[in-house]
């Protein structure tokens, strides 16, 4: 198995907080790789400086064999990097259906295309794949509806719809099952077993326990801006290191 | 949108294109059918389809799209000047030159968004204005304005052998004068062109991103879009709709002055992008043509008229009712003006089609058959 | 080195219209997170303030004109000189002074009912809304005072004591002859000490506090149980009434005509702009800033060699601020970003 995604010496320090201390990490293709880790220890960060939206202080982030860091994010996205965001980051005045369409025309449009006289409606092969997607993600009879009006049960779902619909070489998914019910949560953990999503190379920061043993091929444990442990599910749990960064954080609660 | 896309272009177009040009018939009853009001309801109908397309679709609200305006105006009258009377050159290199300037001012503002992007608009066009008062006075003949003289070179028109020897030479198109209804129909042509473009725009992948951007402009940069170029291109788009009708409005009347590029001119667009209804594709086109109606209503009205309207009540009634409404006409329009922008911000952001659109599910749920399947679902979903 | 001196106060009295004006703009941004564009006829109504406590001091009776005997001619007395003689006389020629007392309550009330009435119902709406219905309101200001006053400028003169000239090249050791109108050097003290009294305001009170922290982070002191809505209807006053008194105190520089406010509000966002949104130390500097280049632009020596530049230089000097440094002079990360 190959790395897809390299992050190498990682520091990120805001003002005098070291959110991030020499983070170093690699994901192998086809796995899906679940970053745990108590409040603040910097998951979050670690996503972000990964997709652009910050610029780590050293270290580098490699991803394809491709120097990330500095990239922007629409570039970062068309590498094959793609994001699924804890609070829904949707269109909310559009409609499910072109929510949908955009990630799709974004994967063929490339990052600018200036087609004004094309009508949207001869956008066949791009409106049957968002239908497609969307029935995918038991969506297709609100296709019509504004994204804004749905429940956030249906928000997530169309975030993950979103991210899928573009293929991505690696999908980061910034706690998925977040405020959902246990329903929702246990049909999203299937939703990201099973069918194209079960394939695709996953990076999923969580909470839930029982989503990351579910779904997890490997776990890291991020704490205090270190990564403290890596390796299978069964090494997770009998690992003190780990017991005792949970630990800790329940003393604080 | 998807809903919309269910009726055709073609139809909408030949449904639009009829109205427009039987505009002299329908406004007889309301009184507007003189060519004057009906050449601005098409120019500033441009004007406004234009900057919706900016407005409307990305949410950037530009405080100075007057300065596209002026400078379409500006061309125009020069190539009055310098090359021929025709109107077609003047239009075209109208749109060339605003669009040019809309490329730099808007490259320039684009680098800030929100209410910085509206103040840089903003500063742009009143260094514009103000050059045009001072500095650029050789190209604006600062505040006399811009006009024809008899002795203006017309290269192309004196090539042809036409030379002017009374008075000063009329704007054409080949042959046929822009004075009066003729001169209607040349805007309401470009009028039809403008929106057909418009509607294309609306309809097209292009702006449907737009849309996104105005929605979440964020989300865009993360889906793998550079909104940049984007955003540039609408605005150098309602660039040159904006010099079209500036270039327009010189064809009818070639005299260019700098207050056309005021900001409250600017302001003046944006209102009635809002009166109609911001983002859609009519909207705006109606909140041009109810203000510039209501402006020459309003600002033609005096107090002896008001009297004769106001002569059914008692005495006393009317003089008050005549006091009160005399402080919204004549000089006072631009009160009314003001009390309009008020009244649809504050009631009704989303203009006149909002309205409608109120109106029309009003009726509808009388009649009950106002529950479309949207809401009938999300009910089922509820059970 | 005369000119350059002279130039000088005049950009200062100028900033300080602008910086007074950007002032209130910047409260209200940072507090209530308004942008309003009808700050500009709060200082229009200040000058305004001025013009009609002129009008109403005098009143005026139609008495015989004793110092013409060979016919019968009339003319206006103002009531306050019939009735108090020079007294009277001496009120009537301190006029815009004594209108600030009148123009503070005047002035704090309809800050009082703008935000009461309009501008808090726009707290929770889009900039570019709030943009438009303040732009509404202020085209309706200045046509009711159009309606009212007229168009053109009325000069609203300055108390005979100070409408002469201070002798101050003699003061700073230059040309003995270099004179600068009394007025406009107490206008620029005058401004001078609101803006230090809006600071100590801010800075040594405990609503100052309250107001500096909302500036900060506008949601952690609404979780405090702070009453936010009131601190804000009076922050609001507070700014109209700065605005106000910039007005009145400018009544006799420049004679006030209804789009005054226009005029200056343009130029006035401009400076909150270059200054950094919601940084009212920023407002402040770049008011002065803007006024005193845009002053020494129109020095013949600088025009001559880039013609126009006076009249373009603060809108140039703003775009290239905000394309060098996005942020302003002063101002503070991802305020006033959306």
């Amino acid at each position: 198995m190959s790395n897809i995604l390299e992050i190498k010496g990682v520091n990120k320090t805001f003002g005098g907080l070291h959110a991030l201390q020499d983070v170093n990490l690699q994901i192998e293709e086809g796995e899906t790789h679940a970053i745990i880790g108590p409040n603040g220890a910097g998951k979050s960060t670690l996503l972000n400086c990964c997709i652009g939206r910050l610029i780590p202080d050293n270290g580098s982030v490699t991803f394809n064999g491709k120097n990330m860091i500095g990239m922007e994010a629409h570039d970062i996205n068309h590498a094959g990097m793609v994001r699924v965001f804890q609070t829904p980051e949707i269109f909310p005045e559009l409609t499910l259906l072109e929510n949908v369409m955009i990630p799709a025309l974004a994967k063929r449009d490339g990052t600018f295309k200036f087609n004004p006289f094309k009508s949207l409606l001869k956008e066949t092969a791009i409106h049957e794949e968002a239908m497609a997607t969307l029935a995918d993600f038991n969506l297709d009879r609100f296709h019509d509806h504004h994204a804004g009006s749905m429940s956030r049960g249906d928000k997530r779902r169309l975030e993950l719809a979103m991210g899928l619909i573009q293929h991505p070489t690696l999908l980061l998914l910034d706690e998925p099952t977040a405020g959902m019910a246990r329903h929702d949560t246990n049909a999203t953990i299937d939703l990201l077993k099973s069918g194209k999503m079960g394939e695709m190379t996953k990076v999923i920061i969580e909470h839930d326990m029982h989503v990351v043993f579910s779904l997890a091929d490997r776990i890291s444990v991020l704490a205090r801006g270190h990564i403290i442990a890596t390796g299978t599910p069964e090494e997770i749990k009998n690992d003190p290191k780990v017991k005792e960064a949970y630990l800790g954080e329940q003393e604080d609660e | 949108m998807m809903k919309n896309l269910i009726k055709s272009n073609t139809v909408i177009m030949l449904i639009f294109a009829a109205v427009v040009l039987t505009a002299p018939m329908w406004t007889a009853p309301i009184g507007a059918n003189y060519p004057d009001l009906l050449q601005k309801f098409a120019i500033f109908g441009i004007f406004a389809v234009g900057y919706n397309i900016l407005f409307g679709l990305t949410g950037y609200l530009s405080f100075g799209h007057a300065a596209f305006l002026g400078i379409g105006s500006y061309t125009a009258v020069w190539s009055f000047k310098l090359l021929t009377m025709n109107v077609v050159p003047a239009i075209i290199l109208a749109v060339i030159v605003s669009g040019i300037f809309a490329l730099i001012i808007g490259y320039l503002s684009l680098r800030r968004s929100g209410i910085y992007f509206s103040i840089l608009t903003l500063a742009f066009a009143q260094m514009a204005y103000s050059l045009a008062y001072s500095v650029l006075t050789p190209i604006t003949n600062g505040e006399t304005g811009l006009q024809l003289e008899q002795q203006d070179p017309r290269i192309i028109d004196s090539m042809f052998g036409v030379v002017v020897t009374d008075g000063l030479p009329s704007t054409n198109l080949f042959g046929t004068l822009m004075s009066g209804y003729s001169g209607f129909y040349v805007a309401a042509a470009f009028l039809i062109f403008a929106f057909y473009i418009s509607l294309k725009i609306f309809r097209s992948p292009f702006g449907m991103k737009l849309l996104a951007i105005k929605s979440n402009q964020t989300r865009m940069k993360y889906t793998g879009f550079n909104t940049k170029p984007y955003l540039l291109t609408a605005f150098i788009i309602s660039g040159m709709y904006a010099g079209l009708a500036g270039g327009l409005l010189a064809s009818i009347d070639p005299l260019a002055g700098a207050e056309r590029m005021q900001w409250t001119a600017s302001g003046e667009v944006v209102l009635m992008t809002i009166m109609g209804g911001v983002g859609t594709l009519i909207g705006p086109l109606l909140g041009a043509g109810i203000i510039k109606y209501l402006e020459n209503i309003f600002s033609a009205l005096n107090k002896s008229e008001l009297t004769e309207i106001f002569s059914f009540m008692p005495e006393w009634l009317q003089t008050i009712v005549v006091n009160i409404s005399n402080v919204f006409v004549g000089e006072g329009w631009h009160l009314t003006l003001g009390a309009l922008f008020m009244l649809i911000v504050i009631f009704l952001p989303g203009g006149v089609m909002e309205g409608v659109t109120k109106i029309k599910d009003f009726i509808l749920g009388i009649f009950g058959k106002g529950e479309d399947n949207r809401t009938a679902e999300i009910e089922g979903e509820a059970k | 080195m005369d000119a350059i001196l002279i130039q000088l106060l005049n950009g200062l009295d100028k900033g300080a219209a602008y910086a007074l004006i950007a002032l209130g703009l910047t409260l209200a941004f940072g507090t209530l997170g308004i942008v309003n564009f009808a700050h500009g006829a709060l200082f229009m109504l200040g000058a305004f303030c001025a013009v009609s406590f002129q009008k109403i001091l005098t009143i005026s009776k139609k008495v015989k004109d004793e110092s013409i005997t060979f016919f019968d001619a009339y003319k206006e007395q103002p009531y306050l000189e019939i009735w108090w003689g020079d007294t009277g006389t001496a009120i009537i020629d301190y006029a815009v002074p004594l209108s600030i007392i009148m123009a503070i309550p005047v002035m704090l009330l309809i800050g009082f009912i703008m935000e009461r009435g309009l501008i808090r119902h726009f707290y929770k709406r889009s900039h570019a809304e709030q943009i438009l219905v303040t732009f509404g309101l202020a085209i309706i200001i200045q046509e009711v005072i159009r309606h009212f006053f007229g168009a053109n400028p009325i000069p609203t003169p300055a108390p005979d004591v100070v409408s002469g000239s201070a002798a101050v090249g003699a003061f700073f050791g230059l040309n003995e002859n270099l004179v600068y109108p009394w007025w406009r050097l107490i206008y620029l003290v005058f401004s001078a000490a609101i803006i230090l009294a809006v600071f100590a305001f801010l800075k040594f009170t405990t609503f100052g506090m309250v107001v500096r922290a909302g500036m900060a982070d506008r949601e952690t002191v609404g979780l405090l149980g702070i009453n936010i809505q009131k601190r804000f209807t009076i922050v609001f006053a507070i700014a109209a009434l700065v605005a106000g008194l910039a007005g009145v105190m400018y009544a006799p520089i420049l004679p006030p005509d209804y789009h005054m406010g226009m005029d200056f509000l343009v130029l006035s966002f401009v400076v909150v702009v270059v200054g950094g949104m919601g940084s009212l130390p920023g407002a402040v500097a770049a008011g002065f800033l803007l006024g005193v280049l845009q002053s020494f632009a129109s020095m013949t020596e600088v025009s001559s060699l880039f013609p126009g530049i006076d009249q373009i230089i603060i809108y140039l000097v703003a775009v290239v601020i905000l394309l060098v440094r996005p942020r302003g002079l002063m101002g503070r990360e991802g305020v006033f970003e959306d």
